[in-house]
């Protein structure tokens, strides 16, 4: 199963939970996996057409999902996935 | 004494509030955070008179940022010089041309000691004991620099490859400094994990909301020392994006508030071209930018996934301003111009916003016969190293004078 950090802001639907596990293959199945288990999660990740929010990076394994397939990028089964929210950090 | 009423989302709409706590993002759709301010009581309080009586630094408009009580750190940051830059005006063929050189400024002589003011002023407030940051190296230092004098402990996590004057002018305050192996962005990443797991306030991400306001003390200045005035056109350099926005923001409340006339003052943004997502998006006329891996000479710019990038390009786009982008041999060169001309040594970011003016005045974006005000946001020793093969080295000689009087210059 691959692990998914939860960022701090989404741990009230984990139930505090900052890691979690999925055997999704690719990261929109991952984020229905996610809904499935955390019910209200979709919501917060997408927006109401289905594409990931503007203002959350997605990471597999340190690389930003953008540089890779998107929403189509395969997830292997000792991947580590982030969520990340994109204003962290700089100025 | 706070003005400041709630926390807002600014991307949804209605606008979420949330009280005043250490949060950088918006529950509802991860959006930024912005202080949200009573201007009505401001306006009442707040006068030209009230401000040129207090104390030279950038707590003199301490009503316009996010505090509650008496401002604790930075009591001599800020108010840096403004230049009138006839020497370079000159060569750029530009009427009026000015330098807010923050250079100097105290105590670690960049920008950021304005933003870090805030941000430890309000981590003191919220009753933490240890900060932190992200850094490309002038945050550190300042950091480094704000939390020694705050009696703070601190944790400053920076790319390993730094300059080694960022990386000296950082250690030497005795804090805790971590060097990651790997870019700004994911030394970045890191952090917001490490957030999760302490009860720290790092500057940059769950103070971000308040740190940012800081930013926006450069704008108030540069009205002030113009005779309470805004400038008709402000050049800055980009990493995330927010220092552009909230300086224009600055301008803005100050007009709001009945403390300069209305100029339409135009902001316009600088990026290195190995660095350039912002501008990038800006030039092509793309709504959102696309993440880059930096490789530039401007280490302090080179944020590959800029956190306001987007609220850059829609302001740009907004206000129809532009934003350049220039080669490592530019800024170098623009680096020594603004030496040369003005007697102002900056750091590479400061090449770059020069660099990009440059371009700027000849492709006819920004016109010439408008008063023009170059922000400078760091200091040039402590990026050196891109200059060791660039400059001319001194004649060595014995000490004789017959040597030296056979010196071709």
């Amino acid at each position: 199963m691959a692990i998914v950090r939860i960022p701090t802001p989404l741990r009230r639907l984990t139930k505090e939970q900052d890691e979690v596990n999925s055997g999704a293959s690719n990261v929109n199945d991952l984020i229905q996996d996610l809904e499935d288990q955390f019910p209200g999660i979709k919501d917060k990740i997408c927006e109401d057409d289905g594409s990931i929010r503007k203002f959350i990076n997605i990471y597999i394994n340190d690389e930003d999902i953008r540089f890779l397939e998107g929403p189509e990028t395969n997830i292997k089964e000792d991947d580590t996935i982030s969520i990340i929210p994109a204003i962290a950090g700089g100025i | 004494m706070s003005f400041v009423t709630c926390l807002k989302c600014i991307d949804c709409s209605p606008a979420c509030e949330f009280e005043k706590q250490a949060l950088y993002v918006c529950d509802d759709c991860f959006g930024p955070l912005e202080p949200s301010y009573d201007y009505e009581r401001i306006k009442e309080e707040l006068t030209i008179d009230k401000i040129s009586k207090r104390p030279k630094n950038m707590w003199r408009y301490k009503e316009l940022l996010p505090i509650d009580n008496e401002p604790t750190v930075g009591m001599n940051t800020g108010f840096t010089p403004l230049i009138k830059a006839n020497n370079l005006a000159e060569v750029l063929g530009v009427k009026n041309l000015y330098i807010k050189n923050d250079g100097v400024n105290f105590p670690s002589l960049s920008f950021k000691d304005r933003v870090v003011a805030v941000a430890l002023s309000k981590a003191i407030e919220l009753g933490f004991d240890t900060v932190g940051c992200a850094s490309t190296g002038n945050l550190a230092n300042s950091v480094a620099a704000h939390s020694a004098s705050a009696k703070l402990n601190s944790f400053i996590f920076i790319p390993s490859n730094l300059e080694e004057a960022k990386i000296l002018g950082t250690s030497i305050y005795g804090k805790n400094v971590i060097g990651v192996n790997g870019n700004y962005d994911e030394v970045n990443r890191l952090c917001t994990e490490v957030i999760g797991s302490n009860k720290w306030g790092f500057v940059n991400i769950n103070l971000r909301t308040y740190y940012a306001e800081g930013s926006k003390t450069v704008g108030y200045e540069i009205a002030e020392q113009l005779g309470w005035k805004a400038p008709k056109n402000i050049v800055v350099c980009m990493a995330s994006g927010s220092l552009l926005t909230k300086i224009y923001k600055s301008i803005n409340e100050l007009v709001d508030l009945g403390l300069v006339e209305d100029n339409q003052t135009k902001i316009y943004g600088a990026q290195a071209s190995g660095c350039s997502p912002i501008s990038t998006a800006v030039k092509n006329g793309w709504e959102t930018f696309k993440p880059v891996k930096p490789d530039t000479i401007a280490k302090s710019l080179a944020i590959g996934n800029p956190a306001d990038g987007l609220n850059a390009i829609n302001l740009l786009n907004d206000i129809n301003s532009y934003s350049e982008d220039v080669s490592d041999d530019e800024i170098v060169s623009a680096m020594k111009l603004l030496a040369e001309t003005e007697g102002i040594f900056t750091e590479t970011a400061g090449g770059v916003t020069l660099g990009c003016t440059i371009k700027m005045l000849e492709n006819g974006k920004i016109n010439k016969d408008e008063d023009l005000v170059l922000v400078i946001t760091g200091n040039g020793l402590k990026t050196q190293d891109p200059l060791v093969n660039n400059i001319k080295k001194p004649f060595i000689i014995n000490p004789k004078l017959d040597e030296f009087n056979k010196i071709k210059y």
